[in-house]
């Protein structure tokens, strides 16, 4: 097989998902909000491809699969542009953004150290209010609130 | 009738709010009586506080229920490692109502998510301490005979003082001004003064604790201002009097004016002030057994008014 062959094989989907412009450093914490490691069907991952809007971006491949849409938007708060093509016999007939839904679940993390989600088993939950740069997130328990891009950084 | 938890004053609406306030009123000229009889309710303190502990249990000694519970973590199981939720379940078997207080803040709140028995929140951390508003609101409603219209000044620790944020949300729904006095680095923050946009309520924010501004107030709020919350040493030792009220500054202030303080104070109301008529502190602590047995009433489903 000559090279561009076999980017072509990895490239086409016939069925499944594919969720592109993801920031590069979000790449891998999608993939496991997504659960994608636990899939069996075939799945590709690249990053640090170049992006204009981004600057470098990941993209994530899976066949065979199709995301429940609150699934996806699980991904909203780290991968705010992301795009999502549902795939059919490789046709793309389904194309959308991730939209932050109004509550995040089990997530993000609770930056307060003395909040129960801290000490006890329980998912975090958090009220999402605001759009794009002014997202806020507030502690469903301790009321304690982030913006989203610092909770995007809290894992 | 339904049986509702209670963690934080912002969760129930004005509506709920003045019944609440009915019921205080009412538990002030019937202090005594004995409509929680058969009721066992247990008192978590998981964090002590002798204060609103002793409160919340003259409460129920005084409707007659019983009492369980414990006053300090270190004499119940969570010492040996039980969680929260095994706790909570376990008293969830014994009691008709618990109310806690705990260190941990959310505790409350995760606690109405384990069991079906109401949940009186007695503070939890840093968070909500929603008895201690509605005392502070009773208060308020007794000594100027109504919510509405009031200005209410506001002086001290306006960033980290729980007290008055829960106090601002309760008062919301009764177009108030307020004074918010306090230093740069701790000043309310602006989630709050976004809700005072939102609800347009008037409100001025204040560096400097001046007469004009305690003589057009109905309420002096005081707090505690505490060393631990400078980042800087020397702004707390530049500022730590400058929020202290003193008698000779209330000469001027309005006949009706009230000094609230949800105690125990240290340095901010001179001693000289607690003569004056104008110092309600002491007795805003009396309020709150009747702001709990509202509270407690309310959350069992049991409506006074109506018995
Ligand atoms: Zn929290």
């Amino acid at each position: 097989m000559t090279s561009s062959k076999k980017e072509l094989a990895v490239a086409a989907l016939r069925n499944g998902t594919v969720i592109d412009h993801i920031p590069s450093r979000a790449l891998f914490t999608a993939v496991r909000i997504l659960g994608i490691e636990g899939l069996d069907t075939s799945v590709t991952i690249g990053n640090n491809l170049a992006s204009e809007r981004l600057g470098s971006k990941g993209i994530i491949k899976v066949a065979d699969v199709e995301f429940a849409e609150d699934v996806l938007n699980r991904i909203a708060l780290i991968a705010p542009d992301a795009m999502v093509n549902i795939i059919r016999d490789y046709e793309v007939v389904e194309k959308r953004h991730v939209s932050l839904p109004d509550t995040l679940v089990g997530i993000v993390r609770c930056s307060n150290p003395k909040c129960v989600t801290n000490h006890e088993k329980i998912p975090t939950r958090f009220i999402v209010s605001g759009h794009g740069a002014d997202v806020r997130l507030r502690c469903h328990y301790c009321n304690h609130t982030v913006s989203g891009a610092e909770a995007a950084t809290i894992q | 009738m339904k049986s509702r938890s209670l963690v934080a004053i912002d969760q129930i609406d004005k509506q709920e709010l003045l019944d609440l306030l009915a019921r205080a009123q009412y538990f002030e000229a019937h202090p005594n009586s004995k409509i929680l009889d058969g009721k066992v309710v247990a008192t978590l303190f998981f964090e002590p506080s002798t204060r609103t502990r002793l409160s919340f249990e003259t409460a129920v000694n005084r409707l007659g229920g019983r009492v369980i519970g414990f006053s300090d973590a270190s004499t119940s199981s969570t010492s040996k490692g039980e969680t929260l939720k095994d706790t909570i379940k376990m008293v969830s078997n014994y009691a008709d109502i618990i109310v806690m207080r705990h260190f941990i803040e959310g505790a409350a709140q995760y606690a109405t998510e384990v069991t079906d028995v109401p949940i009186v929140n007695a503070g939890d951390g840093a968070n909500q301490h929603p008895s201690q508003t509605l005392l502070d609101l009773y208060s308020i409603l007794k000594t100027q005979g109504t919510l509405e219209g009031l200005t209410i000044t506001m002086v001290g620790d306006l960033k980290y003082g729980r007290t008055v944020h829960s106090l601002l949300m309760a008062m919301r729904h009764f177009k108030p001004v307020f004074n918010f006095v306090s230093s740069d680095e701790l000043r309310m923050p602006q989630e709050y003064l976004d809700v005072c946009e939102r609800e347009g309520i008037e409100y001025h924010l204040h560096t400097e604790f001046s007469e004009d501004i305690i003589n057009s107030s109905d309420i002096l709020y005081m707090t505690r201002v505490q060393r631990e919350r400078f980042s800087d040493v020397m702004e707390y030792e530049k500022v730590k009097n400058l929020y202290t009220l003193h008698n000779a500054m209330l000469d001027g202030s309005k006949p009706t004016l009230r000094i609230l303080h949800p105690l125990p104070r240290v340095n901010e109301i001179s001693t000289d002030v607690d003569d004056n008529p104008k110092a309600y502190y002491f007795e805003q602590a009396r309020n709150g057994v009747f702001a709990r047995q509202a509270i407690l009433t309310r959350a069992l489903g049991i409506d006074p008014l109506k018995l």
